[in-house]
This record gives C-alpha cells, sequence and structure tokens, in this order.
C-alpha cells in the first residue's frame, strides 16, 4: 500500500510539482479555449492570460510568506 | 534543418544538459565514496530503463491524432514548463536558494560515506540504489521532454540526438574536470528551458484545444519573446522587492 501511495506522490511531485494552482489555471484556460472554438469563438489569448494569472498568483504567495517570515 | 527542427534540438539539448550536471553530480558522490563497480552498474541500468521507455511509448505516442496529442502535450508541457520556470523566477530573485553543484555532492558524499562500507568484492545495493535513482530521476524529466516535442514534430530520434548530444558533453567535461560541474550556469539553462517549454506548451495547447493563433506558426517566436521578458522583469522586479524587504528588516 505504502508503495502505491509513493508512486502516487512521486506522479503528483512530478507532473503538478509545487503549486498546484498553476495546474487549475492551466486546465481552466484550455477548457475554455475548447469551449469558445466549439461556440466559434477563437479564444487564443486565454490560455496566456491564465498561465501569467496562475504563475503571478504562486509567485505572489512566495513574496508574501517570504515577506511574513522577515 | 528549419527553424521548428533546431528548436526542438535546442530545448532537449539543453534539457538534458541540465539534468545530466544533476545526475553527475550524484554519481560522482557516490562512486567515490562507496567505490565505481555498483555505481557504473546502476547508470548502465538506469540509461537503459530510460531508452526501454522511449522506445516502448515513443511509437504509440505518434499513432495518436495531432490535434488530441498537441492538446495532452501542450497542457502536460505548460504545467511542467511552469514549475521549472517558477524555480528558475524565485532562484534568480533570491526567494530560492541556488543550485549548488559543490554542496550537493558534499551533502551526498557525506551520506554515502555514513552508511555501512560494503564488501569492495560484493554488490554495493546502497551505491546501485543511489546511483540508479540519481540518473533515472532526472533521466526521467529529459524522456518526458524528448518523447513530448518529438512526438508533435514527428520526429522522436532527433529529440533524442539533441538530448544524446548533451549527455555526452557533459560526461567529456565531467571526465576531464573529475568535479562536480558547478561551472555550469545551470540556473540560466533553466530558466531558459522552463521559458521554451512554457512557451511550446501555450502554442500547441492553444491549437490542440481547437484555437489558432493569429500568423499561425509565426506566433510562435513572439510567445518565446514575450514570457522571456516577462519573466526576466518579473524576476528583476521581485529581486528589487527582496532587497528592499531585506533592508527594512535590518
Amino acid at each position: 500500500m505504502s508503495k502505491i501511495r509513493g508512486f502516487f506522490v512521486f506522479l503528483y511531485d512530478f507532473v503538478i510539482g509545487d503549486d498546484w494552482r498553476m495546474t487549475v489555471a492551466v486546465i481552466a484556460g484550455l477548457a475554455l479555449t475548447a469551449l469558445g472554438v466549439s461556440r466559434g469563438i477563437m479564444l487564443w489569448g486565454i490560455v496566456p492570460v491564465f498561465v501569467v494569472l496562475g504563475l503571478g498568483w504562486s509567485l505572489v504567495r512566495v513574496v508574501r510568506r517570504d515577506r511574513a517570515s522577515a | 534543418m528549419n527553424a521548428g527542427a533546431w528548436a526542438l534540438v535546442l530545448s532537449s539539448f539543453l534539457a538534458s544538459a541540465v539534468e545530466t550536471v544533476e545526475a553527475f553530480t550524484i554519481v560522482l558522490a557516490v562512486g567515490l565514496t562507496r567505490g565505481w563497480r555498483s555505481t557504473v552498474l546502476a547508470v548502465a541500468a538506469a540509461l537503459t530503463a530510460l531508452a526501454v521507455l522511449v522506445i516502448a511509448v515513443g511509437p504509440s505516442l505518434t499513432a495518436i491524432p495531432l490535434n488530441v496529442l498537441r492538446l495532452a502535450v501542450g497542457g502536460l508541457l505548460l504545467v511542467f514548463g511552469l514549475q521549472w520556470l517558477r524555480k528558475a523566477i524565485l532562484r534568480a530573485s533570491g526567494y530560492k536558494a541556488l543550485h549548488d553543484e559543490v554542496a550537493i555532492f558534499a551533502r551526498e558524499a557525506a551520506e554515502a560515506r555514513a552508511e555501512p562500507p560494503a564488501d569492495p568484492r560484493a554488490f554495493d545495493h546502497y551505491a546501485f540504489s543511489l546511483a540508479f535513482k540519481g540518473v533515472f530521476l532526472e533521466g526521467l524529466e529529459v524522456v518526458f521532454i524528448v518523447l513530448t516535442f518529438g512526438a508533435i514534430h514527428g520526429s522522436i530520434p532527433l529529440a533524442a540526438l539533441g538530448a544524446a548530444a548533451a549527455v555526452v558533453a557533459v560526461l567529456v567535461v565531467g571526465f576531464i574536470v573529475r568535479a562536480p560541474l558547478s561551472r555550469v550556469p545551470e540556473n540560466t539553462l533553466k530558466f531558459t528551458v522552463g521559458v521554451l517549454l512554457t512557451s511550446f506548451g501555450i502554442f500547441w495547447g492553444v491549437e490542440g484545444a481547437g484555437a489558432s493563433w493569429p500568423g499561425n506558426d509565426a506566433a510562435l517566436p513572439v510567445i518565446i519573446v514575450t514570457t522571456a521578458v516577462l519573466s526576466v522583469g518579473t524576476a528583476s522586479v521581485m529581486r528589487q522587492r527582496k532587497a528592499l524587504v531585506q533592508v527594512v528588516a535590518s
């Protein structure tokens, strides 16, 4: 059981890494783009915007944590 | 070779160089402290396992329809690339310690020395396990990049060539200096790889989701430059902010 758990922990760490929020931003951006395309709207700008927001959010959290511990 | 093929080889080469330097440090620490016999066996076993993975998974990836592949690979590359980019920005701005191969070598060597010594004629399980894990886990990231980039370009061998060239280059330099490769600008390389993976992920992910970029393929260089400028700018702002907080705190 612990080996299976270990494998999933490794997989999570390998694919998703330190902050799951960035993964959520990527999935949301791609899903909205696909949804737009299915309704005839070319939303090519959604993913870049979500990437900036996801990465930015993650970095701001680190900065805030660092400031709180200073 | 066209621009796409060069980008494919360059991305594989840079990512592979970074991971090989990290694996080399672990192997060197284990080999020098525990002996080379089991260490070399572990490296050979790990490289064989990685090659089998590429040969087994590679052909099945190229059989997937291109749009599905672009969406899945674009999404995965994006998630993966953002991890690299986040760490690179945090390191460049001082929020995370820089990767120090000399310090890692010292730590790994100390841990290896702390274990009971093995009989020089017998198989050293500790050395094998440590060296295998080091090479296999660092190599797994390279395999991921080689498979995804190669599959989308329809040329896994070209991506593998870029990765193999980096392994050879690092090993030749490593053999000459016989010390941790601390002068390789690892953090700059990681920053570059993070920018490339993120940019390719954005480009392929959006195309895989069914949307078209204005200017089609011409959009890719624009995405790469924009990602690089935004990332360097963010790291610079964060570095200044960190310095300001330190001044205020002192």
